[in-house]
């Protein structure tokens, strides 16, 4: 077998979810090729050919990939596919991964596999369906097995030890010409970790009241070195921004240390971080099902509570 | 403008419904359980409706792969604002084996015939969780995909198109003919009225069959098993933050 592993990456450096994937290609077993594509690349070309176990990249550095749009990705990825044959193409499950990876199912006449949680075998798979709440293990039937994985549940494949030879990628047909544009990108700057690759993460739900009570949960975070996450509830509610969001429908996490403040504990979180190695509720009703995850739980008033958490932490 | 939009609506188990595994362990319990349509798919009729208000479109059909009760669904659709509909098919059995790329076969073809400019879809369905079928539907007719949206925007002869991705929003622009697929933000679905709940019952529902638009929905993967996610165990009350902040370092987690 060969697997290729489509590279996410922001033409600075390599997003975490792609060693992710790298690692999920190496559990498939047979040689690793990763596509770098990509608009003033060379730098992350460089990194992900130190990668351990990656034994060739093909790169395409090119004005076309301005922005990453699945528009141009997709045909890419086509044309490597028509050139080497892989057996498995993977992708991390991020924005990028499942704009692209559907497409380029459209395009090959084959249906991927989302979310991609264990690999069995060179051809079958488990992912969860309804929010988690069942696991399916399903064996693909078509030639190619094209695929998305779940982060959290691949190691990373390791920085360095690797090296890895440089091709040039074929370029790929885009038949449409240029039917979209990107125009900009307004990510949320913060010190803190990223949710996804964070040790600890901290989340409020619609307990906090409003988006200004989240700064309790922000000066507790700085004093873990934790990242802030927030239920779909407080989301839907305005008081933070989407980017936030875990569960089913948002990020999916799982860091060693998990707090949950002032979440009551849906179905569709619990999805989002159930996971975690450590969870920790926080909810003064001791009813919410939140409590029914919860390595450790606290019935009390949050806005008690955190503030005494944090005195706590800081002290140490 | 006056774009004709397809919508597609899912006929899904509802989304406050807990969900169990079938005793044959082949897929999840359906009969006697709430369904209602896909949340997202509630989304994207919203989004077509408000574009119509706003004269960017003239006419919505709503269309839904899936057994007869697939109709109820299309009703709902049809009570929000949607013009007419299309009911393509699937008996029970079969549903449980189709899968995006059949799917997105199916909408190709009826969007080559209804003459189509714009589909919005939901981003994901909440039953198998695939987020698929948008992306499918572009690659098969080559338009653009903006998937995620958040809001969307008319701009001269096409569309802006704000997405939710990881860390932010980014910003595209499209050209129509495109796909869009509806992320949580975009908007917030209406209730149908009693009386748009009456007239809806007039308006037309054409019925067809995979067959009809000669997609093949042979099955794609085999579904091995499904099982009860493993459970996690419950673990015990702290007393104070004191107390948890002892038993998290005993942990060696802070």
């Amino acid at each position: 077998g060969s697997t290729l592993v489509i590279a996410a990456h922001n033409n600075e450096r390599l997003f975490p979810i792609t060693f992710n994937a790298i690692g999920a290609a190496q559990k498939i077993g047979g040689d690793v090729t990763c596509l770098v594509l990509g608009k003033g690349c060379g730098k992350v070309a460089e990194e992900t050919s130190k990668i351990a176990g990656v034994k060739k990249i093909l790169v395409a550095d090119d004005n076309v990939f301005h922005g990453f749009l699945p528009e141009k990705v997709a045909p890419a990825v086509v044309a490597a596919q028509e050139q080497f044959n892989f057996t498995h193409i993977v992708a991390g499950g991020d924005a990028f991964g499942k704009g692209v990876i559907p497409r380029v199912g459209a395009l090959l006449n084959t249906q991927p596999i989302s979310d991609v949680t264990e690999i069995q075998s060179e051809d079958t798979f488990v992912r969860p369906i309804y929010a988690g709440n069942a696991i399916m293990t399903v064996r693909s039937l078509e030639k190619i097995k094209l695929m998305t994985i779940r982060p959290t549940c691949f190691e990373g494949a390791a920085p360095s030890g690797g090296s890895a030879e440089t091709d040039k990628a074929p370029a790929g047909k885009s038949e449409g010409g240029d039917v979209s544009q990107f125009i900009e990108q307004k990510l949320t700057k913060s010190d803190r970790p990223e949710l996804a690759g964070a040790k600890i993460v901290i989340s409020g739900g619609r307990g906090m009241k409003n988006g200004e009570n989240f700064k309790m949960l922000y000066d507790l975070a700085d004093q873990m070195g934790a990242a802030v996450g927030a239920s779909r509830a407080a989301v839907d509610a305005g008081f933070v921004p989407n980017d936030m969001q875990i569960g089913q429908t948002g990020k999916i996490v799982a860091p060693e240390l998990y707090i949950a403040v002032g979440i009551s504990g849906a179905i569709q979180h619990l999805a989002g971080m159930k996971d975690s190695k450590t969870i920790v509720a926080i909810n003064k009703d001791p009813d919410a099902p939140i409590f029914q995850v919860a390595d450790f739980g606290l019935v009390e008033d949050l806005f008690k509570v955190v503030p005494e958490l944090t005195k706590l932490v800081t002290k140490k | 403008m006056s774009l004709r939009v397809l919508v597609g609506v899912k006929r899904v188990i509802d989304y406050a419904v807990k969900v169990r595994v079938r005793p044959d362990h082949k897929w999840v319990v359906t009969d006697g359980v709430k369904h209602s349509m896909n949340p997202f798919d509630e989304i994207a009729v919203e989004e077509a409706v408000r574009l119509k208000e706003k004269k960017v479109v003239a006419e919505i059909v709503a269309v839904s792969c899936g057994p007869p009760q697939a109709q109820e669904t299309l009703r709902t659709a049809l009570a929000m604002g949607a013009d007419k509909a299309i009911h393509v098919e699937v008996p029970a059995k079969e549903a449980e084996t189709l899968a995006p790329l059949h799917v997105a076969n199916i909408l190709a073809k009826i969007i080559q015939e209804e003459k189509i400019d714009l589909v919005i879809l939901g981003k994901q369905a909440i039953d198998d969780d695939s987020n698929q079928t948008g992306q499918m539907v572009a690659g098969l007719l080559n338009w653009p995909q903006a998937t995620f949206a958040s809001e969307i925007v008319q701009d001269g002869d096409g569309l802006k198109v704000t997405r939710e991705i990881d860390g932010g929003l980014e910003v595209v622009q499209v050209k129509l003919p495109a796909v869009v697929t509806t992320d949580l933000r975009l908007n917030q679905p209406r209730y149908a009225t009693l009386p748009n709940i009456m007239k809806a019952k007039k308006k037309p529902i054409d019925k067809k069959t995979p067959a009809d638009l000669g997609v093949d929905i042979t099955p794609r993967q085999e579904i091995i098993s499904v099982d009860e996610p493993p459970t996690r165990q419950a673990g015990a009350k702290v007393a104070d933050v004191a107390d948890l902040v002892q038993k998290l370092k005993e942990a060696g987690r802070i």
